[in-house]
């Protein structure tokens, strides 16, 4: 495992709770009535996001699903723009047309994230023939749910065949929508799939940072040296809903207590400090500082103005 | 440069746009083969495997490959072997090509082309054989260009390829091996119909197969003393309405003729239209002509009877002026 040094711990940490503390803010204006629309908050699962984005390249192209705010974050998204493209303010990211389910930042090479579970995989695939892998490899995070859809599994054997250079990151929270994985597979790996159809696939403790950005890196390693695609299947858990509002009442509260103990930001806070990589001090001081940031991106958001009329027929010809 | 099919055209028009501009990539099933009626043919050996790439048969993922080839600044030209098969593949059509460029507020675009065959006629039954193109239509952010003639298969292909959105270019698999004059293989704008026959009794509107057969129509009810303007709109979207509508003001009477079923299908939107911008023009309603509500039949006998053409708007015309429209 990586021995890493302060600042790349800072900067983990701070990502993580940057994430966090921004989706606990969403929540807060959802119940506020500051934030329409339908949402898929990623607390739990900071740690798939923020290892991973801190390995991309900047030639590196990302997709998501429909839990993307932490992916799009994760990938350098300024917090205040993605905060105002989920109230549909005129300075989101996609000037408040794209919403929660469809953020797009391109200049932080975020290509996209999707309403349409599974939809965005084969985009993956295409955008890494165009780039790669000599100029970046594409890469897509999706749910468990995702892997049960055709395009998954027709992805799969596409990118093997043509040795794309993409990487699978799968987030295996144990649940698609309100149904547990084993009402939707026998088989119990995703990664199993990866390894019928020839690919390369590890399964990994998705809460913990360092393990995937380990795991991830040297995937995208071996993809930029031209070795084709690989999947890796991060397990972990979402703490809440399927979506805000949902009360998640089809599962136990053993079982949430249970993965609120190994929850991905407090396990490193504490990992971090243990190995003498932060101080006490400095965790909280990373707390704090994503506390203001988000606050003042809450604020910023909510300033900004509604899109001009104009906008609904601009970007699309009549 | 003398005698071509529209299937020869199409082929030319897809070389030409791959020598000019490296980011032009075509896939497809056995697009490397020259696909079942040879639309690719000759592509790989000129443009080599990693340009014409033969596709496993899985529509709906090939769809968003060529989707994310497209949001990554290449320009990939996608053959769905039949439109039909279109349907597996409509999600990442309709969901992601068609919605990038608005849902991400404009920082994407998706230089996407899908080239189709359509259409009945081949007895291959009702799988093989439909017209799907009013769906396409209804779709915002998608263009669809419905050539009728080999000159047009080829020019309305090269503008589709060098537009930065998405556009299915719809082709009709009877017009694939008509042979036709083209003296020059040039762009045709998207957006800008032709008028195939110039007249004064009744415009008629008509797309694909039905041209031809609107021009045959016009040909029978010259003989009668009719002179019919026959307009081919070359493509539903975007639409060049003032075309139609200038010539409505004139014949005051108006045939929309398509080969698909009638119900919620383009000649509903074009009626509408024509009555919208032209109705104080008009001395009768706008008359739609196209199949029943069924699907395509397998049996010549049936098929033959499901589709419609040159007996329909030569009846369809007969009505209109008969009731009270210009007389010769």
């Amino acid at each position: 495992m990586t021995d890493p040094d302060a600042a790349l711990a800072r900067r983990l940490l701070s990502r993580m709770w940057l994430i966090r503390v921004f989706e606990e803010a969403v929540s807060a204006a959802i119940d506020a009535g500051q934030l329409p629309g339908l949402v898929h908050l990623s607390i739990g699962q900071e740690a798939t996001a923020v290892g991973t984005a801190d390995v991309l390249g900047d030639g590196d192209r990302v997709y998501s699903g429909h839990r993307a705010h932490g992916h799009a974050l994760a990938v350098g998204a300024e917090p205040w723009r993605v905060m105002a493209e989920l109230m549909g303010k005129r300075d989101g990211v996609c000037r408040g047309k794209g919403g929660s389910m469809h953020l797009v930042d391109v200049a932080h090479r975020f290509l996209g994230a999707t309403g349409v579970v599974g939809g965005t995989i084969p985009l993956a695939l295409g955008t890494a023939l165009a780039i790669g892998p000599a100029g970046g490899v594409a890469v897509v995070f999706f749910g468990d749910g995702a892997a049960q859809s055709g395009y998954f599994h027709e992805s799969l054997n596409i990118a093997a065949l043509w040795k794309i250079p993409v990487v699978f990151v799968c987030e295996n929270n144990g649940y698609a929508e309100f149904t547990p994985r084993s009402s939707h597979t026998v088989v119990e790996r995703v990664a199993r799939h990866a390894e019928t159809y020839g690919i390369a696939a590890a399964t990994i403790d998705g809460n913990d940072v360092l393990a995937v950005r380990d795991a991830v890196g040297s995937l995208l390693e071996r993809a930029r040296a031209g070795a084709g695609p690989a999947l890796v299947e991060c397990l972990t858990y979402r703490v809440r809903g399927h979506y805000e509002g949902d009360p998640a009442g089809y599962r136990d509260a053993g079982e949430v207590a249970t993965w609120r103990e190994r929850d991905p930001v407090a396990h490193f806070a504490r990992v971090a400090v243990e190995r003498g990589w932060l101080s006490s001090r400095e965790v909280e001081t990373i707390e704090t500082d994503a506390r203001r940031s988000v606050a003042d991106a809450t604020t910023r958001a909510r300033e900004s103005p509604d899109p001009a009329a104009s906008e609904l027929v601009e970007d699309v010809f009549g | 440069m003398g005698e071509r099919t529209y299937i020869a055209a199409l082929r030319d028009a897809t070389a030409i746009e791959m020598r000019r501009d490296a980011r032009v990539h075509v896939l497809g099933e056995d697009v490397a083969e020259g696909g079942p009626f040879g639309a690719t043919k000759g592509l790989a050996d000129e443009f080599g495997a990693d340009r014409v790439r033969n596709t496993p048969i899985s529509e709906g993922t090939v769809m968003g490959i060529a989707t994310g080839m497209a949001l990554a600044g290449l320009r990939p030209v996608l053959e769905i072997m039949f439109i039909d098969f279109l349907t597996l593949a409509m999600d990442q059509l309709v969901n992601q090509a068609a919605k990038a460029r608005y849902m991400s507020g404009g920082q994407l675009a998706c230089p996407l082309v899908v080239r189709t065959a359509a259409g009945a006629g081949r007895r291959y039954g009702a799988q093989h054989s439909q017209s799907l193109e009013s769906w396409l239509m209804h779709v915002p952010g998608l263009k669809v260009a419905v050539p009728a003639t080999a000159a047009d298969a080829a020019g309305l292909l090269i503008s589709a390829i060098r537009d930065d959105d998405p556009v299915v270019v719809v082709e009709h698999k009877l017009l694939y091996y008509r042979k036709e004059e083209i003296d020059s293989i040039e762009p045709v704008p998207l957006g800008r119909a032709a008028v195939r026959r110039r007249g004064r009794h009744a415009t008629v509107v008509a797309t694909a197969r039905m041209v031809s057969e609107a021009l045959a129509a016009a040909d029978e009810l010259h003989d009668e003393g009719f002179e019919i303007e026959v307009i081919d709109p070359r493509t539903l979207v975007p639409l060049d309405l003032d075309t139609i509508v200038e010539s409505v003001r004139r014949t005051r009477t108006c045939v929309v003729a398509h080969e698909a079923p009638v119900r919620g299908g383009v000649g509903a939107e074009l009626a509408a239209l024509v009555q919208e911008h032209a109705i104080d023009s008009l001395d009768a309603p706008v008359i739609r002509i196209g199949a029943a509500p069924v699907p395509v039949p397998a049996a010549p006998a049936l098929e033959d009877l499901y589709l419609v053409g040159r007996v329909e708007i030569v009846g369809a015309v007969r009505s209109l002026v008969g009731r009270g429209g210009a007389v010769a």
